[in-house]
């Protein structure tokens, strides 16, 4: 079962390689669109010198954990915001009547490595905090700066599938999905206490962006939450994770047992 | 000569009336995005304030108005042409009785009419009564804004018929458009006021189109800068772009004849 998976992202990664000076383009336009928030992060900074009691290394760490998963997010399920094209033309049909599940074989139908651009951006900027010695060098920090973009990755991941199947009852209604995943790159990359209360509940708890990159980053400084929120949370990621995807298991099987396709 | 120019104006408008629960899904993008904008925002002039000139009625009014004019001018190329070209329709679009970039343009401008009522009139509305807003002192800014709006669709449509154009040579101009699509939100003035780089970066921006597609609408509203020089630089660049997709749809038309087309 696993193999012939293996075999079809085998295919596509070759595709892709084919046109090297194509895909080289493709991946320094989505290096360049991660670059564009750390813009104005670094623009804000030019004004300012703390944004929601974090300096800017605080929250460039932040925007960087936050930068790496979404790209390893997009790279795993971003072929998802083609579903309503796949549901209006009917080619979803296709994928039901064969027998692998209809997700596994549409997160497979598009491995984009262009978007590996992303995450190289996130990681270099992630170099460049952890350069400057903010964060201490102890095997649990380690342990948190390998585990939180996979953690944060799965948690965002969740949401795009949770999010994307509501394409099964709108079928263009695809910017309202646009909302959350994108959005959720917005609301991982800032410390949340920029945000309002009720932004916080919504965008932060309630979709659970806060543990992709702020409570790790911080875990990885040490430091108290200027919230006052209790101190597990900062550990608690992959518990959320596991949630997350249960509950985008959910959302999903439900969305598919609704799907009754457009007649086209 | 003109009416069937007019006529395109009319027909974008009812295409894009069409697509309405599309539209209202963006919308509720545009003010998710919105309310995230202002909140970060917020956090930056809070502590003291104000940061670069701008207090918080001014940073509510500056993303407002840019989540709702990002789709009137459209920022994020759709590629329609540059697909035309790769299949080769653009044949029969270049057979019909029409400037081809002028027929072009009166469709887009039907488009943003369309998008003014539904993309950008709510999520001004909604930022104005829910939360922190300048309305402008005189109401001149308000007809300069009239003004210079329709200009800043006028460089935003050249600019992405210039990349479609692009396609004629590159048949794929994915790489270029996507490259496009994610460098604008900066450059415009989308994502944060422009008012916030250093001067150099400021000075050099203002000797491309880019602020003349959204940031100087929102300037004229907030009654920022002068008025005739904003709206001189996007007369120039308005002229500038059009001009150059004139010469570069011919050039890009022999280029078709000769392969056969």
């Amino acid at each position: 079962m696993a193999s012939v998976y293996r075999r079809i992202l085998g295919s596509r990664v070759r595709s892709q390689l084919a046109y090297r000076v194509s895909f080289a383009l493709d991946a320094a336009g989505q290096a360049v669109a991660q670059a564009t928030e750390l813009v104005v992060i670094l623009a804000v900074f030019a004004q300012v010198d703390t944004l929601g009691g974090f300096s800017r290394d605080e929250v460039l760490l932040v925007y960087a954990l936050a930068g790496i998963s979404f790209g390893l997010s997009d790279l795993a399920v971003g072929q998802l915001d083609d579903l309503p094209r796949w549901i209006r033309t009917g080619e979803l049909d296709v994928l039901l009547a064969r027998p692998l599940g209809v997700l596994p074989q549409l997160l497979t139908s598009d491995l984009q490595l262009r978007r590996l651009g992303r995450v190289a951006v996130g990681a270099l900027v992630l170099a460049v905090v952890l350069a400057q010695g903010r964060v201490e060098p102890t095997p649990l920090n380690a342990l948190l700066v390998l585990a939180t973009p996979l953690v944060g990755a799965t948690i965002t991941s969740s949401v795009w599938v949770a999010t994307c199947a509501v394409s099964f009852w709108v079928v263009d209604g695809r910017e309202v999905a646009n909302a959350f995943t994108y959005g959720s790159q917005l609301t991982t990359s800032y410390p949340i206490t920029v945000f309002g209360p009720w932004l916080r509940r919504a965008l932060c708890y309630a979709v659970p962006s806060a543990f992709v990159a702020y409570f790790p980053a911080l875990a990885l400084l040490d430091r108290p939450d200027p919230l006052g929120l209790p101190h597990a949370l900062r550990y608690a990621a992959p518990l959320v994770a596991v949630a997350a995807v249960a509950v985008a298991a959910l959302v999903w099987r439900t969305a598919v047992r609704h799907y009754q396709g457009t007649g086209s | 000569m003109l009416r069937p120019y007019l006529r395109l104006v009319g027909a974008g408008f009812r295409r894009h009336s069409t697509y309405l629960t599309a539209s209202l899904a963006g919308l509720f993008t545009n003010t998710v995005f919105g309310l995230l904008r202002v909140a970060v925002l917020l956090a930056v002039v809070g502590p003291t304030g104000s940061a670069a000139g701008y207090d918080a009625a001014d940073t509510g009014t500056f993303v407002w108005l840019g989540q709702g004019l990002l789709a009137v001018v459209l920022l994020w190329p759709d590629r329609e042409l540059a697909l035309r070209v790769r299949s080769g329709d653009v044949a029969i679009d270049l057979a019909r009785p029409w400037n081809l970039q002028l027929a072009l343009l009166a469709q887009d401008l039907g488009r943003a009419g369309h998008a003014v009522l539904i993309r950008f009139a709510p999520p001004v509305a909604f930022g104005a009564l829910v939360l922190p807003f300048r309305w402008p002192d005189s109401p001149w800014s308000v007809l300069l804004f009239a003004v210079s709006a329709p200009l800043a669709v006028v460089i935003s449509f050249a600019l992405r018929f210039l990349l479609d154009l692009t396609a004629f040579w590159l048949l794929d101009n994915r790489g270029a458009a996507g490259l496009y699509g994610v460098a604008t939100g900066v450059l415009c003035g989308l994502t944060v006021p422009l008012a916030f780089f250093p001067d150099l970066v400021r000075t050099a921006l203002y000797a491309t189109p880019f602020p003349g597609m959204l940031q100087t609408p929102i300037d004229l509203f907030g009654e920022r800068g002068n008025p005739a020089a904003l709206l001189a630089h996007q007369v120039f660049w308005a002229a500038l772009t059009i001009g150059a997709g004139q010469l570069v749809l011919t050039r890009a038309t022999r280029k078709l004849v000769v392969q056969g087309g």
